[in-house]
């Protein structure tokens, strides 16, 4: 193994630990404490019109899922099944829309869809599919993929037909599949904020948006604060039942992956049409997103491009954002949120991979942020830190922290199976070459490090650029970020404004593919998917 | 009769098959015998239907089903590995392809209990088939690919992998079932001994 000395891990440990305690257990206890007060909850629930913000979030959420699966079955099959030409770059392309920021994913279809569906529930279904794809096509994909091929052929030989080998073979071995993509999907989508901000309109609220509007337009943050708790509670229930449900029946198989070409011409049409749908259906809503920003009126224009540096739509006549300048603060918002992720999950892996039994813990905690919405993250800082000595909600630094809280748990799974390949004897032959013990460890750890370490930077950066919910409770006028500029100018009316909203949504779509092409390359996704 | 014309199958550059024909008169059981990477399995694969040949025709008594789907053919296969439905209990997986038929359910636990007491696993029905020794797994899926009564049985190495008693043993065991049910069999093994123990002639590839 691979250790650092003993005395070292506790001051290895600190500083995360620090900070996962104080930006997010204490904010998370003082939202709970809100709530545990005589009459909140009644009040909060009692409120008008919240048993239909309440009932669109959940058929919402389980439309999306089950769409969601029934369209990522077919790439799921195609990709886990076949080998082909292109095959590579068609799970980019469904794999891809899923890191893009919420709002980007919004603003995508906003431009797709006609004005008759903006606002309604449909958009922000299609989207949320749109979104999930990749959680069907990995999580069914894998077992899948490993499903023999013999054991289908066994069930024709014995007079089943293909329809009847999917449902009396393939899919009671593919429920667990089915069952962990349709709960990550569910999830994704009850806490969705971006893509129905953007689509819903006011007339479809999730939970997340209603507890936003709550919190920074009504001014009513206990209220907010109780329907977050709920929220909490909601999600905790449904990942509890979830992994019951999944332990009772799962299969494993030792086999190997039954990937291969495909040989019948009536199996080579098949592929062939899958993955050109599947295609066409991941790029487009992107295409058209680029194509709108330089549409004015009937016309092909620049005008959006070029007016992105001023605030100003008409002479004199100021829309109060700065689409440039968001681009600044998102990059300097990113670099910072990528310093801090990878300083402090740096430690964390260092101290993870070198403590025993007690690393697990920390492990673990820095999981718990990816496990609560964003919202729920924005509205317990926005809380806690509004009276002295940690009156922090005006520090600029505030936003780029609670990105890094999203981030660091991306570093820390990129970090450690690194850390822990590392073989002890290289050290022992550093150590013998008369190199002290922590000087021989940081010769043969920093060589180990370099690349994950710059995947995993990368990746902070992408998240952060891309983060809306925690940031639209924690932003100042300003210094908006991209998510939450791009936002405002689809909010408005008029043509320019809204080909700026596409035009700067083109900008993050591309910064963020790139960053997430330089991070693949670094072999840091497949750590997200663990 | 089962017959196979000119069969020819390549996987990219090699050709696996060239040209494969031979025949099985009905209630013959035949072994098919050579190396390994003759292609023998590949042929069974053929006749079954669930690998497409590049070439060649197959025949049961005179009918051309090259291009009948595999569940229409009325051919079973027990496979090297079993296959088993690891999600089904034994009786479940006896009994799979009676249900695939639309087979009346008292009817078809007649079947399963029929072959269970032919395999002499009658204690099993209701076991998982993750539990099963390697020779019950063996037995089960013999009787699986018996139960819906196929016109002809193909067997894929059914015996490899077993210790030499339990080998010696279940090959007359399988001779002595394949006689008594009357089944057209073709037997893929590697094994001369084997072939000659339980098939009435043998084929070399």
């Amino acid at each position: 193994m691979n250790r650092l000395p003993r005395w070292l891990v506790p001051a290895l440990v600190a500083p995360p630990a620090l900070g996962l305690a104080v930006f997010y257990l204490w904010p998370l206890g003082t939202l709970v404490a809100r709530v545990v007060r005589p009459g909140s909850i009644a009040e909060a629930l009692g409120a008008p019109g919240i048993a239909r913000v309440l009932w669109f979030t959940l058929w919402q959420a389980v439309a999306s899922t089950v769409l969601t699966l029934l369209v990522g079955f077919a790439p799921a099959y195609v990709l886990a099944r076949y080998r082909f030409p292109g095959r590579r770059a068609l799970l980019a392309a469904v794999t891809v829309p899923f890191m893009l920021p919420t709002v980007v994913v919004g603003a995508a279809f906003l431009a797709l869809l006609p004005a008759s569906w903006h606002g309604t529930a449909r958009a922000v279904i299609v989207a949320h599919v749109f979104f999930n794809i990749a959680v069907v096509v990995r999580l069914v994909g894998a077992p899948w993929a490993v499903l023999p091929t013999d054991l289908t052929a066994a069930a024709r030989t014995l007079g089943a037909s293909p329809r009847q080998v999917l449902r009396h073979v393939v899919l009671p071995l593919l429920r667990p599949g089915l069952w962990a993509a349709g709960t990550v999907v569910f999830l994704f989508t009850f806490t969705s904020f971006g893509a129905v901000r953007l689509l819903g309109g006011a007339a479809n609220p999730t939970l997340e948006v209603e507890i936003a509007r709550r919190a920074t337009q009504l001014g009513d943050v206990d209220g907010a604060a109780v329907l977050s708790v709920l929220q909490l509670a909601v999600l905790a229930i449904v990942v509890w039942w979830s992994a019951r449900w999944q332990r009772r029946a799962t299969v494993q198989f030792h086999g190997a992956d039954s990937t291969r070409r495909a040989r019948s011409r009536s199996q080579r049409r098949q592929v062939a049409s899958v993955a050109a749908v599947t295609a066409v259906m991941m790029a487009t809503p992107l295409a058209v997103l680029v194509s709108r920003s330089f549409r004015l009126g009937d016309g092909w224009s620049l005008r959006a491009w070029r007016t992105l540096g001023s605030a100003e739509v008409r002479p004199g006549i100021s829309l109060g954002v700065d689409p440039i300048a968001s681009l600044a603060t998102s990059l300097r918002f990113a670099v910072v949120a990528a310093g801090i992720s990878v300083t402090v999950g740096g430690l964390a892996a260092l101290g993870i991979s070198s403590a025993r039994r007690r690393g697990r813990l920390l492990d673990v905690g820095l999981m718990l942020p990816l496990g609560t919405s964003a919202v729920t993250i924005g509205l317990g800082m926005l809380i806690t830190f509004d009276t002295a000595p940690v009156d922090w909600r005006a520090s600029w630094w505030l936003i780029p922290v609670g990105h890094a809280l999203v981030a660091t748990p991306f570093v820390v799974r990129a970090l450690l199976p690194v850390l822990r390949s590392i073989p002890a004897d290289q050290r022992a032959a550093a150590a013998t070459l008369g190199a002290s013990p922590l000087r021989a460890w940081w010769a043969i750890n920093v060589r180990h490090l370099r690349r994950p370490i710059a995947g995993s930077a990368g990746l902070a950066a992408a998240i952060s650029l891309g983060e809306f919910g925690a940031t639209t409770f924690l932003t100042r006028a300003g210094s908006e970020t991209m998510p939450i500029a791009i936002a405002r100018l689809l909010g408005r009316t008029g043509e320019i404004p809204r080909a700026q909203g596409f035009a700067l949504a083109t900008i993050l779509l591309v910064t963020t593919a790139l960053i997430i092409a330089v991070a693949e390359r670094q072999g840091v996704l497949d750590a997200r998917d663990a | 009769m089962l017959a196979t014309r000119d069969i020819t199958v390549r996987f990219g550059e090699r050709t696996v098959l060239d040209h494969v024909s031979l025949q099985v008169a009905t209630g013959e059981v035949v072994a098919l015998l050579g190396p390994s990477g003759a292609g023998k399995s590949t042929l069974l694969r053929v006749i079954a239907g669930v690998l497409t040949a590049d070439g060649g025709s197959v025949w049961l008594d005179d009918r051309d089903i090259t291009a009948l789907p595999a569940h229409r053919r009325n051919i079973g296969l027990v496979f090297q590995d079993e296959q088993l439905f690891p999600h089904l209990t034994v009786a479940g997986n006896i009994g799979f392809g009676l249900r695939m038929q639309g087979i009346a359910r008292a009817l078809a636990a007649a079947r399963v209990d029929e072959l269970l007491h032919l395999i002499g696993l009658t204690a099993f029905a209701n076991r998982p088939v993750t539990q099963l020794s390697g020779g019950e797994a063996k037995r089960v899926a013999l009787a699986r690919s018996l139960a819906p009564r196929p016109a002809v049985l193909l067997l894929d190495e059914p015996l490899t992998g077993l210790d030499r008693d339990l080998h010696d043993r279940l090959a007359g065991e399988l001779a002595a079932l394949l006689r008594a049910t009357g089944t057209t069999a073709l037997l893929v093994t590697h094994d001369r001994d084997e072939a000659v123990a339980i098939a009435d002639r043998t084929i070399t590839l």
